[in-house]
């Protein structure tokens, strides 16, 4: 019988230049691995494997080495440590996030349940093309938002709170932007210029900075044969279902318009900008 | 340069060294005081001022004023919060 490599791809197998051995992808969500599936990685890295694992640029881990006889003992396997094979081919891949506000000191947002939601949306969705999704928690960018299909940064809306202000003006001086200024002990923000770091009200001794995290998108990111920074196209979003909706007709956009092998960038040039903005805006506003 | 009426009970310069150095010196500093006494800090403008005031915040100490002197240079004053 002949193998279907094309499914064998789309489970996670991906063919080695050694005749029937696969490299094993398997799903990783914004980089979290339980010990319990390390160690059952570990049994199968070496009973079926060579005893490594290989960590890919995108989070995510695979066990090369496996032999096709082998692959329904190694899937029954992995599955006994709550591990999975992931996906490759054209639909939405492996989604990256960095750790975000519940470890990270700088993290503007919460990562890891975000990953877990838009993973239960949409990995492994059906595309013309492969799509990547990218969290990161602040604009230190760690996980690189802009070069990823759909990026998403974290950021915080702030506000300044008079009655706390002890005018030290430790804000004025932490703000890369030049966005506070202040004059006779009133703090001003120029919205032009913030971008959502949160340094001010990070390093406010008293915390007279209301802040409300939100995110911040970009679109058509490419990091590999063509590279191109993703754009932004509306502004700061504040909740998390507008986020959603903006992710589903982006897909949409995507799905409706790329040709086959078509990566998300090269639609928005050839449909055109505008008719992204349309319906990402449409979106955005509900 | 603006007035401060604040009972120094200790001074540090972390102008002589650089990040992280200027954070351990600050802290080492803090170390030696009692919980409410006050130090003052003298530092650098650029990097000094835009992390050690944080830094400071993050260990639970509190920070009174930074007071710029004009001159590329800053006197942070921080009260001591627990031993």
């Amino acid at each position: 019988m002949a193998t279907d490599y094309a499914t064998l791809k789309k489970g996670g197998f991906m063919k080695q230049k050694q005749k029937d051995h696969f490299s094993l992808r398997l799903s990783v969500v914004g980089g979290q691995v339980s010990t319990e599936q390390l160690v059952a990685i570990t049994e199968v890295a070496d009973k079926y494997g060579h005893g490594y694992v290989h960590l890919t640029s995108r989070q995510g881990v695979e066990i090369p080495f496996i032999k096709l006889q082998d692959i329904d003992k190694v899937k029954e396997e992995l599955a006994k440590g709550g591990a999975t094979p992931g996906v490759c081919g054209p639909r939405v891949r492996t989604i990256t996030a960095c750790q975000g506000s519940s470890v990270c000191p700088n993290g503007c947002i919460e990562t890891e349940e975000l990953a877990q939601e838009l993973n239960d949306r949409y990995f492994g969705q059906e595309l013309p093309h492969k799509f990547k999704f990218g969290v990161t928690g602040c604009q230190n960018n760690c996980l690189k938002a802009e070069e990823n299909d759909l990026g998403i940064k974290g950021g915080v809306r702030v506000s300044w709170v008079e009655d706390k202000c002890i005018s030290c003006g430790v804000c004025e001086k932490v703000c890369r932007e030049k966005a506070v200024s202040i004059r006779d002990g009133k703090v001003t923000i120029d919205t032009e210029k913030c971008n959502y770091c949160g340094r001010c009200a990070l390093s406010c001794p008293t915390d007279a900075y209301d802040t409300t995290p939100g995110y911040l998108l970009s679109f058509g990111g490419l990091f590999g044969n063509s590279i191109n920074k993703g754009v932004a196209i509306v502004p700061f979003i504040e909740d998390k279902e507008t986020l959603f909706k903006i992710c589903d007709a982006a897909l949409q956009f995507f799905k409706d318009n790329a040709n086959p092998s078509e990566r998300f960038k090269f639609t928005i040039d050839r449909v055109g900008r505008e008719k992204l903005d349309e319906v990402v805006w449409k979106a955005y506003k509900g | 340069m603006a007035d401060v009426n604040i009972a120094v009970d200790e001074k540090v310069d972390i102008t002589d060294v650089v990040c992280p150095v200027t954070f351990v010196k600050t802290k080492v500093a803090l170390e030696e005081l009692d919980d409410g006494q006050i130090l003052q800090v003298h530092l650098n403008d650029g990097e000094p001022v835009q992390n050690v005031p944080r830094s400071v915040k993050d260990e639970g100490h509190q920070i009174l004023k930074l007071q710029d002197n004009e001159d590329g240079t800053y006197e942070l004053y921080i009260k001591k919060v627990g031993d």
